[in-house]
C-alpha cells in the first residue's frame, strides 16, 4: 500500500488554471472606485543635502489631491532588522543614493501625478559620493550614517575550532579570491500596491509582496497605527526572489497618501525604479584559504568577505552573517574562521536574493575543492564524498543536519551525467565540473526578536461537510506554496485534493512570516498539518460519541471513514444526513461512511468545525554572537554537474547540460520541486554568465531594463536534468524540507569547475563574459607558452 | 484629442475613442479591463504583454492603440471556449510550466502564434518561438515540455 495518497504526487497546481487563462489577479489588475494614482519624486543625485523642498506648484496643478514629504511621513526609522533601522519613508535632510525618495504625489491620473512630481522644486547641495568599498573606507571619506565610522555598516568576526592549528596540520593550503557583480531580482512583475482606508480608520494595503506580516508591522509602526487596524493582502505576485521580502518605501508612501486623501491610491514601480530600489544580491569580494591533508581530508577554512552594501542596511546584517555561516557545511570540518564586513556607499541598498549571502562563498570554496583534488590526484567527486557530512552531523558552527541525502545526490548526478565516462576524458574546449551546496529550510528565528509563532493556519469544514477551507497568511509568490498546503491539508484530513479550497496571503487569516529563507513548506506546512489534524480529530470525536467507537479505531482516507475491524452500524447517521440533505441528488450510496456525512453530523453536533494549527521551531543553534543566522530546523542539499563548451578562440562559454540532484526531504509535489530546481539553475546561470548591474560615475544604474540587464532567455537555457532525491526529514511535515534556494548553491561553481576542465583557466570574477574568459585563456597560454 | 478606432478583440468588434499616445497594452488592460495581458517593463523587453495582432505576436506595450486601428487582436482571455480551457493552457497547467504566472499569458500567446504557423516545431523552433518572452521562475524547461506535448 502506498504510504501517501496525495503527498509526493504530481498534482496540478491549484493556482495555475487561473494563471493560464488570465484570470489570476495581480495588484495592477485591481482598480477601486475613485482611485487615485501616486508617483514618487526620487533623488537624481547619489549624495546631496536637501536645502529646501517647494511643493507649491505641484499642489496647484489641477487634479492633484496630495503632495507629501518627510513633513507628513515623519522621522520614524524602519528597515528590516529592528536593531538596524536606518531608513525613513522620505529623505529628511539628505539623499544617499540615486533613487532615494523625497516626496510623493496622489492625483486623479498617473499622468497628472507624474507632471506634479516634475513641478516639485528641490534645492540640493551636492555632496561628494562614494560608490565603491574602497572609496567609502578611505580616510576622510564622507560618512553616510552617523555612528558608522569608515562607513562600516556591519562587521562579523567568528572562529570555530582552531584555524591556525588546522592550517598548520594541512599538507595543502590554497588561497583564492572571488568576486561577483551586483545582481537584480528581475522578477517579471514590478512592485505595485493599493492603499485604502475605510470609514472606521482601518487601512488595507494590497501589495506585491513576499511578506504580508512584516509589511503589516512596518506600516503600523511608521504610520503609528495598531497592528490590528492594518490589513495587508497579497494578491497573486509575479515572483520576488527575496527582493520583495520587506516593506518598500512606495508601500509606505502609498499608505500615507491614502490617509491624507481619504481615497484609494495605487502606485507602481516602473522597471527602472525596480533597479533603483535594488535590494537584490550584494557584490561579494571573498578571500578564502582552505587547508587539506594529502588524503583529501579538509582541515580548515579561513574566510574573509567584503560586501558592497549600498546606502542602507536592508537585509544586510543577515546577509553578512549568512555569508559566513553557510560555509560550515556540507563537509566535515572542525575549524573555520570568518571575518565579514558590509560597507555603506552611495548606491541603492542590496538585500536578500535566492541563496541569501552564500552563493559566491560557495562559488569560491567549491573551486578550491577541485584545486585540492587536482593537487592530490583525486577525482573531485570522490573528494567531496570523502568529506561529506552524514545525517545527524552538526557543523562546527552548530548547524544540525537532521536529514542529509547529500551522498545520494552526488551518486545521482554521477550517474545522471555519466561523470565516470566523461571526467578527464573530454577533448580540449569541452569540460565537466561539479559542486555541492546546502541551504536552510526556514530561518530559525523571526526577523524581529519575538516568541511569535512563525505560522498559524485555520482549517474550517464547510457546513455541508464537503469541503475543507484552508486559511493561511503565507505568501504564494509562484513557488507553489498554496498547492503544497492544500495537498498537506487533504492528506492529513484524508480527503481528495479537489475537496480542499485554500485562501492565503492575507494578514487577517493569521500570522505567517512569509516567503523567505525557504521557510514555508516546512513551517507553514507544519501549521497546516496541525490545523487539519485538529479539524479531523473533532469530526472523529463526534463520530466516536455517535457510534460508540473509540477515536483511535477510526481514520479518514480518500474521503471515507475507515474503521479498525468491522464497521459499526452507521445507518442511523446516514438517515440523519439524508434527511438533512432533502432535495439534493447526491445522497451517499457507498458501503462506507463518507467524510462528508461525518463532518455534516459533526457540524450539527458542535457548530462550525474549525481546526487551528501553529508552528515555531524548537530552540536552535549555538550561543555565540550571530548564531541565530544560519540555524534552521532542517537543511536541503544539492549536487550539480555542469557540462560546458569553451570556444578557445573567442572565450565564449556555452553550457551544454546541467544535471541537478536535490534532497528536499519528502517531496510534497514532485513537479513543483523540479520547477524550483530548474528555476534555481537558471538564476545561477544568469549570475554566472551575464548578469551585472552597471553604474555610471554618478551612481546611476546604466542598464536599468531587461534588454541590457541580461537574464537567461529560452535561447540560453541548457537542458537540465532534475533528479529529486527524497529523504525523511524528522523536523519537517511529512518529512519535507526546502528546495527553493538550496538548488542554486552549486550552479555557479559547477560551471566554473567545468570551464577549468575545458579551458584550463580558473575565473575568479563573474560574470563569464567572452572578454573575461578570452583574457584568462590568453594569460594561460602566455604562462604555459602555448601558441 | 481622442481618435476613434475599430478593433476586433477576441472576435468581438469594438469602436473606441483613445488618446493618440495610449498603448494597446494600456487600452486592453485599463480601458477594456482585459487584465490577462500583463506588463513587465513597458519597453518591449519582457514579452509579458504579448498579444496576437493580425496573426502575428506583438508586444502590445510597443503598439499604439491608434496603430492597431482595423486590426484583429487575440488575447489570453479569448483562448478558452465553452468546451473548456485551450489545449495550450491545459498543457501549461499539466506540465507544471507555470510558477508565478506573470509571464504566462504572453508566453501562451507566443506559443499559440508559433503553433498556428508551425504545428510541429522542433526544439530550436520552440526556443525561438518564445525567445521574446522572459521567464524568471521556471528556467523554461517545463515550458519547453508543455509546447513539445502539443506537437501535432
Amino acid at each position: 500500500m502506498k504510504e501517501f495518497d496525495i503527498i509526493s504526487t504530481r498534482a496540478n497546481r491549484i493556482d495555475t488554471p487561473d494563471k493560464a487563462t488570465g484570470r489570476a489577479v495581480f495588484v495592477d489588475d485591481i482598480s477601486r472606485p475613485g482611485m487615485l494614482y501616486g508617483a514618487l519624486l526620487q533623488s537624481p543625485h547619489a549624495h546631496a543635502k536637501i536645502l529646501s523642498i517647494d511643493t507649491s506648484k505641484a499642489e496647484k496643478l489641477k487634479g492633484v489631491k496630495a503632495v507629501i514629504t518627510s513633513k507628513d511621513a515623519g522621522s520614524i526609522k524602519y528597515g528590516v532588522s529592528p536593531a538596524r533601522y536606518d531608513e525613513t519613508v522620505f529623505a529628511i535632510d539628505r539623499v544617499r543614493y540615486v533613487g532615494d525618495e523625497i516626496a510623493a504625489v496622489a492625483a486623479d491620473s498617473l499622468d497628472i501625478a507624474l507632471a506634479a512630481v516634475d513641478l516639485i522644486k528641490v534645492e540640493y547641495e551636492i555632496l561628494p559620493a562614494v560608490l565603491t568599498i574602497e572609496e567609502a573606507m578611505k580616510d576622510g571619506a564622507p560618512l553616510l550614517h552617523e555612528g558608522s565610522p569608515k562607513n562600516l555598516c556591519a562587521e562579523v568576526h567568528q572562529e570555530f575550532g582552531n584555524v591556525e592549528e588546522g592550517l598548520k596540520n594541512s599538507d595543502i593550503i590554497i588561497t583564492t579570491k572571488m568576486k561577483n557583480k551586483r545582481q537584480d531580482g528581475a522578477f517579471i512583475e514590478m512592485q505595485g500596491c493599493i492603499a485604502e482606508f475605510d470609514n472606521l480608520g482601518v487601512l488595507t494595503l494590497t501589495s506585491s509582496t513576499q511578506v504580508p506580516h512584516y509589511v503589516q508591522r512596518t506600516v503600523a509602526m511608521v504610520l503609528g497605527m495598531d497592528v490590528g487596524k492594518v490589513r495587508v493582502i497579497k494578491p497573486y505576485v509575479g515572483a520576488g526572489f527575496g527582493i520583495k521580502a520587506a516593506a518598500n518605501p512606495m508601500e509606505l508612501a502609498c499608505c500615507i497618501l491614502a490617509r491624507k486623501t481619504k481615497k484609494p491610491v495605487k502606485m507602481n514601480y516602473t522597471r527602472d525604479q525596480v533597479f533603483m530600489l535594488a535590494r537584490a544580491r550584494h557584490q561579494f569580494s571573498h578571500t578564502i584559504t582552505t587547508g587539506a591533508k594529502k588524503d583529501g581530508t579538509l582541515m580548515a577554512i579561513k574566510h574573509e568577505c567584503w560586501l558592497d552594501g549600498g546606502a542602507y542596511t536592508s537585509f544586510g546584517i543577515a546577509t553578512v552573517y549568512y555569508t559566513g555561516s553557510l560555509l560550515g557545511g556540507p563537509y566535515k570540518l572542525d575549524n573555520m574562521s570568518y571575518d565579514g564586513y558590509r560597507v555603506y556607499n552611495n548606491k541603492p541598498a542590496c538585500g536578500a536574493q535566492r541563496g541569501h549571502g552564500a552563493v559566491i562563498a560557495r562559488a569560491a570554496f567549491e573551486q578550491q575543492l577541485d584545486m585540492i583534488a587536482e593537487k592530490i590526484g583525486m577525482d573531485p567527486l570522490e573528494l567531496r564524498i570523502k568529506n561529506m557530512m552524514e545525517t545527524g552531523d552538526t557543523t562546527c558552527n552548530d548547524l544540525n543536519m537532521s536529514s542529509f541525502g547529500m551522498s545520494e545526490c552526488i551518486e545521482a548526478v554521477r550517474k545522471g551525467s555519466g561523470w565516470d565516462h566523461k571526467k578527464g576524458k573530454m577533448p580540449k574546449g569541452k569540460g565537466i565540473g561539479m559542486a555541492c551546496g546546502f541551504f536552510v529550510s526556514g530561518a530559525g528565528y523571526p526577523i524581529y526578536r519575538s516568541d511569535t509563532w512563525h505560522g498559524t493556519v485555520i482549517v474550517k469544514l464547510t457546513e455541508d461537510g464537503g469541503t475543507a477551507l484552508v486559511y493561511t497568511a503565507s505568501a504564494e509568490i509562484g513557488q507553489g506554496s498554496d498547492t503544497a498546503f492544500a495537498m498537506i491539508a487533504a492528506e492529513t484530513l484524508g480527503i481528495p485534493l479537489e475537496n480542499v479550497r485554500l485562501a492565503s496571503g492575507d494578514t487577517d487569516m493569521g500570522v505567517d512570516l512569509g516567503a523567505y529563507s525557504s521557510r514555508q513548506t516546512l513551517m507553514t506546512g507544519h501549521a497546516t498539518k496541525d490545523a487539519a489534524e485538529h479539524a479531523k480529530r473533532q469530526v472523529l470525536e463526534v463520530l466516536a460519541e455517535q457510534l460508540k467507537v473509540p477515536v483511535e479505531n477510526m481514520d479518514i482516507r480518500n474521503g471515507f471513514i475507515e474503521f479498525k475491524g468491522a464497521a459499526p452500524d452507521f445507518s442511523g447517521l446516514r438517515t440523519r444526513y439524508i434527511k438533512e440533505h432533502r432535495g439534493w441528488i447526491d445522497n451517499p450510496a457507498s458501503e462506507k461512511l463518507t467524510f462528508k456525512e461525518a463532518s455534516r453530523i459533526a457540524f450539527l453536533e458542535r457548530g462550525s468545525i474549525v481546526g487551528t494549527g501553529k508552528y515555531k521551531p524548537h530552540d536552535l543553534g549555538g550561543k555565540f554572537k550571530g548564531a541565530a543566522v544560519g540555524t534552521s530546523p532542517a537543511y536541503g542539499c544539492s549536487a550539480q554537474v555542469a557540462e560546458v563548451t569553451v570556444d578557445m578562440e573567442t572565450g565564449q562559454v556555452t553550457i551544454d547540460k546541467i544535471t541537478d540532484a536535490h534532497d528536499c526531504g519528502k517531496a510534497i509535489n514532485l513537479t513543483s520541486v523540479e520547477g524550483q530546481m530548474q528555476g534555481s539553475v537558471s538564476m545561477g546561470i544568469g549570475e554566472a554568465m551575464h548578469e551585472e548591474v552597471i553604474f555610471d560615475k554618478q551612481g546611476r544604474v546604466l542598464n536599468h531594463d531587461l534588454a541590457e540587464y541580461k537574464i537567461v532567455t529560452s535561447m540560453d537555457m541548457p537542458h537540465v536534468e532534475a533528479i529529486v532525491v527524497e529523504s525523511d526529514e524528522p523536523n519537517g511535515p511529512y518529512g519535507a524540507k526546502e528546495v527553493g534556494e538550496g538548488a542554486i548553491m552549486p550552479t555557479i561553481p559547477a560551471i566554473l569547475n567545468a570551464v577549468y576542465d575545458a579551458a584550463g583557466v580558473r575565473l575568479n570574477e563573474l560574470p563569464l563574459t567572452p572578454e573575461r574568459v578570452y583574457n584568462a585563456i590568453q594569460e594561460y597560454k602566455e604562462k604555459n607558452k602555448i601558441k | 484629442m481622442k481618435k476613434i478606432i475599430h478593433l476586433t478583440i477576441n472576435e468581438l468588434d469594438h469602436e473606441i475613442a483613445v488618446e493618440p499616445n495610449k498603448t494597446l497594452a494600456d487600452l486592453l488592460r485599463y480601458d477594456l479591463k482585459l487584465t490577462g495581458t500583463k506588463k513587465g517593463c513597458d519597453t518591449g523587453d519582457c514579452g509579458a504583454c504579448t498579444v496576437i495582432m493580425n496573426g502575428d505576436p506583438v508586444n502590445s506595450c510597443l503598439v499604439l492603440a491608434v496603430q492597431a486601428n482595423g486590426s484583429r487582436i487575440e488575447t489570453v482571455e479569448g483562448l478558452s471556449t465553452d468546451e473548456g480551457i485551450h489545449p495550450i493552457q491545459k498543457a501549461f497547467v499539466e506540465k507544471g510550466a507555470i510558477q508565478c504566472g506573470y509571464c504566462t499569458p504572453g508566453m501562451i500567446m507566443s506559443t499559440k502564434s508559433l503553433l498556428d504557423k508551425n504545428p510541429n516545431p522542433n526544439e530550436q523552433e520552440i526556443r525561438e518561438g518564445i525567445s521574446g518572452n522572459l521567464c524568471r521562475c521556471t528556467g523554461y524547461t517545463k515550458i519547453f515540455e508543455a509546447i513539445e506535448s502539443l506537437r501535432s
